[in-house]
C-alpha cells in the first residue's frame, strides 16, 4: 500500500506540474460541450428549393407557398424549364427542384388525379433523404386539403384511415439537444480517459524512466494500480464538469438516480483506462499509442449508438457494437439523463462493463514486462 | 575485501536476438566489495549482458546468480537488492530533486524518517541544498549523473549497476564521480560498472573486456598490462578491441 501512496504522489505532482495539459483536460470538454450540441443537429433545415411552374394555376401557388411556410425550404427561385433547374442543382444553387406540369390544376379537378415530379440532388445524403420525404409529406397534405375543399362534406364518404398521433415519451418536444449532450458527454470523457491513459506508461518507455522503475521491487500490479487511479479521479472531474456545463447551458439534469450514474461512471473508466493502459503496455512511442487510440476511437465513437442506431446495423457490426465500452455508456447516459431510469435497470450494462475493466486491466498488468 | 564470496557468479551467460548471439556464454565472478570494470567496445553486448544480471532481460542460456538470486526464478528478489543506473538518464525530470529521492527511496521501501534521513545527508553530500527544490531537468548533466547514482543506492544495495555512469560529463565531475563509486565501495557496495574511458578502468579493482559477446580478457589492470605486454589501458583494449566483428 505504501508503494501506491508514493506513485499517486508521483503521478499527481506530474499532473498537476504539466498546467497546459491539465488546463486542455478541463477546458476542451467544455468548450466542445458548449459548441457542439448548438451546431451538431440532424435536423435538415435551409434545404434550397428551385421550382418550375407549368401551370401558373392559384393551386400550384397555393401549393409551393405551403412548401415555403414549412419552414423547412428555402425558395431559390422559379425556373422556366427542368433544363435550368438541373443546372441550378448543378451548380449547387439548389438541393430539390419540384415540377408542376401544366394543366395541373385542371387535371386535378377534372380527374382527380395528378403527377409531380420531385428531382433530389443526392450528394449530401441526409438532406437529400429528408427533405425529399419531408416535401412528399407536404404534397400528401396537401391532397387531403384539396380533398376536403372539392368533395361536399355529405358526399364524403367515411374512407378507413388510421390517424397516428405520435407522442415522443422522455423527450416530448424531441429536443436535439436532449439526445446529442448526454452522448457528446459520454465520447469527451472516453476521449480523455483513453487517451490520458494510452499515452502514459508508453511516455516513460520513451524517456527511459520504465527502465528504472522495472529494475526496483515494485509489483506489477502496484504500478497499474498507481497509473489507473489519477486518471480516474481525473475522469470523474471531467465528468462531473460535463453533468454542471449540461445542466447550466442546456437544462439538462439526469432524471434518474444521480448515484446509479456516478456508479456507472466509476466502473466505465476502469474499463476505459484499462484499454488506454493495456494500450500503453504494447506500444513502444507515443506515436504509435496515438495512432492505435485513434484507430479504436473512431469505431467507439462512429459504432457506438450516438450518431446512428445500433439497431439498424448489420449482425456483424452489432458484434462489435457489444464489445465497445461506448456503448453501453451512450446508452446508460440517455437512460438515466432522459428516461429517469435508476440501478436496477442499468444492471447489466454495469455487470458488462466490470467485466471489461476487469479483463482488460488484468491484461495490462498481464502484459506489462519488468523483465524482457 | 573477501575473494571468497563471489555476489555476481555468471556461467555460460548467454543472449541471442534471434541468428545474433549478442552476449556468448560469459563466465565470470565478482566479490563483495569489488569495483568491477566492465569494457568492451560500442556493441560488444554489455549494456545486454547487464541487463540480464540487473534481471531486466531473460537469458536465452547459461546460469547467474546475483546476491544469491537466480536471474530467472528470482528476478524480484535480485531486484531488492541491487540498484542499476541505466545509459539513458532515468530521473524524473519534471520533478525535483527532493521528489526523486522520496519517490524513489520510498518504492525501495524506507520508512518516513530514513526517507528524511537519507535525503539530508545525500543533498548534504552532493552539496545540492541550493537545487533541493529545483527540478531535476534544470540540473547540468554531471549533478544528474552524481544525483542518480546517489539515488540508485540509496537503499543500500548489495550491488550497484552503472551503464556509463561518466558518458558526456565533464573530467572534473568525472573524478568526484568516481569519489562517490569509492566510497559506495568501501560501504561495502560492490560496484559493477562499464565506462569507455580507459583512466576509469584503470580506477577498477578488475576489469573484463568484452568482444563480440565474449570476454576477451579479465583480471586487475595490472595483470592485464602484463599479461599483453602493454604499457597503459588504452593499448589493451585496444589490441583486443580492434578483431572485433561487430562495430558501430
Amino acid at each position: 500500500m505504501r508503494t501506491i501512496k508514493f506513485l499517486l504522489e508521483k503521478e499527481f505532482r506530474q499532473i498537476f506540474r504539466n498546467r497546459a495539459i491539465l488546463l486542455l483536460i478541463m477546458v476542451m470538454p467544455i468548450m466542445q460541450l458548449v459548441i457542439l450540441p448548438l451546431a451538431a443537429d440532424f435536423e435538415v433545415k435551409n434545404i434550397n428549393l428551385s421550382v418550375v411552374d407549368h401551370d401558373h394555376s392559384p393551386y400550384s401557388r397555393q401549393l409551393i407557398s405551403k412548401i415555403t411556410a414549412s419552414g423547412y425550404f428555402r425558395l431559390q427561385g422559379y425556373q422556366a424549364s427542368m433544363k435550368e433547374a438541373y443546372r441550378f442543382i448543378e451548380q449547387d444553387k439548389a438541393d430539390l427542384a419540384l415540377e408542376i406540369p401544366s394543366g395541373f390544376e385542371r387535371n386535378l379537378i377534372r380527374e382527380n388525379e395528378q403527377q409531380l415530379f420531385i428531382a433530389v440532388n443526392a450528394i449530401n445524403g441526409t438532406k437529400a433523404g429528408l427533405g425529399g420525404a419531408y416535401l412528399s409529406s407536404i404534397l400528401r397534405d396537401f391532397n387531403q386539403d384539396i380533398r376536403m375543399e372539392w368533395i361536399p362534406p355529405m358526399r364524403l364518404q367515411p374512407l378507413p384511415t388510421i390517424e397516428v398521433i405520435p407522442k415522443n415519451r422522455f423527450n416530448p418536444q424531441l429536443n436535439y439537444q436532449f439526445f446529442m449532450v448526454p452522448g457528446i458527454l459520454a465520447i469527451l470523457l472516453t476521449m480523455v480517459g483513453g487517451f490520458l491513459s494510452a499515452l502514459n506508461i508508453v511516455k516513460e518507455k520513451e524517456i527511459g524512466t520504465i527502465e528504472q522503475i522495472n529494475v526496483t521491487p515494485i509489483r506489477k500490479h502496484h504500478f497499474i494500480l498507481g497509473k489507473l487511479i489519477p486518471f480516474w479521479i481525473l475522469g470523474n472531474v471531467v465528468f462531473t464538469l460535463g453533468l454542471v456545463v449540461s445542466w447550466i447551458i442546456y437544462g439538462i439534469f439526469p432524471q434518474g438516480n444521480i448515484m446509479a450514474m456516478y456508479g456507472f461512471i466509476w466502473i466505465y473508466l476502469l474499463a476505459v483506462l484499462g484499454f488506454g493502459l493495456l494500450v500503453s503496455t504494447y506500444t513502444d512511442t507515443q506515436q504509435q499509442a496515438m495512432f492505435v487510440m485513434f484507430f479504436f476511437m473512431m469505431i467507439f465513437i462512429l459504432m457506438g449508438g450516438l450518431f446512428t442506431s445500433i439497431d439498424s446495423m448489420p449482425g456483424w457490426a452489432k458484434w462489435i457494437a457489444a464489445l465497445n465500452p461506448v456503448s453501453y455508456l451512450v446508452e446508460v447516459m440517455r437512460m438515466i439523463i432522459l428516461k429517469g431510469s435508476g440501478w436496477s435497470a442499468i444492471l447489466p450494462h454495469l455487470g458488462i462493463l466490470l467485466a471489461f475493466g476487469v479483463v482488460l486491466n488484468g491484461w495490462a498488468i498481464w502484459n506489462y514486462r519488468k523483465t524482457s | 575485501m573477501s575473494m571468497n564470496e563471489p555476489v555476481i557468479k555468471a556461467e555460460n551467460l548467454t543472449k541471442r536476438f534471434g541468428d545474433f548471439t549478442a552476449v556468448d556464454a560469459i563466465s565470470f565472478e565478482v566479490y563483495k566489495g569489488e569495483i568491477f570494470g566492465f569494457l568492451g567496445a560500442n556493441g560488444a553486448g554489455k549494456t545486454t549482458a547487464m541487463r540480464m544480471l540487473c534481471g531486466l532481460s531473460t537469458p536465452s542460456s547459461g546460469t547467474a546468480r546475483i546476491a544469491g538470486f537466480d536471474v530467472y526464478r528470482q528476478t524480484e528478489q535480485i531486484k531488492r537488492n541491487i540498484g542499476y543506473m541505466s545509459q539513458k538518464f532515468s530521473l524524473y525530470e519534471d520533478l525535483t530533486v527532493l521528489e526523486n529521492i522520496r519517490f524513489f527511496g520510498g518504492i525501495y521501501g524506507l520508512s518516513n524518517q530514513q526517507l528524511k534521513l537519507k535525503s539530508d545527508a545525500l543533498i548534504e553530500r552532493l552539496g545540492l541544498q541550493p537545487e533541493a527544490k529545483k527540478m531535476v531537468g534544470e540540473l547540468p548533466l554531471g549533478w544528474k549523473q552524481k544525483l542518480a547514482f546517489s539515488v540508485s543506492i540509496l537503499h543500500e544495495p548489495t550491488i550497484v549497476f552503472l551503464d556509463e555512469p561518466t558518458g558526456g560529463v565533464d573530467p572534473v565531475t568525472r573524478r568526484q564521480f568516481w569519489a562517490l563509486i569509492y566510497e559506495a565501495a568501501s560501504n561495502g557496495i560492490t560496484v559493477f560498472v562499464t565506462t569507455h574511458y580507459m583512466d576509469e578502468a584503470e580506477y577498477c579493482n578488475r576489469i573484463s573486456i568484452m568482444v563480440d559477446g565474449r570476454i576477451a580478457a579479465l583480471g586487475t589492470p595490472k595483470e592485464l598490462k602484463i599479461q599483453l605486454n602493454e604499457s597503459s589501458m588504452d593499448g589493451v583494449f585496444y589490441q583486443l578491441a580492434r578483431g572485433a566483428k561487430n562495430k558501430d
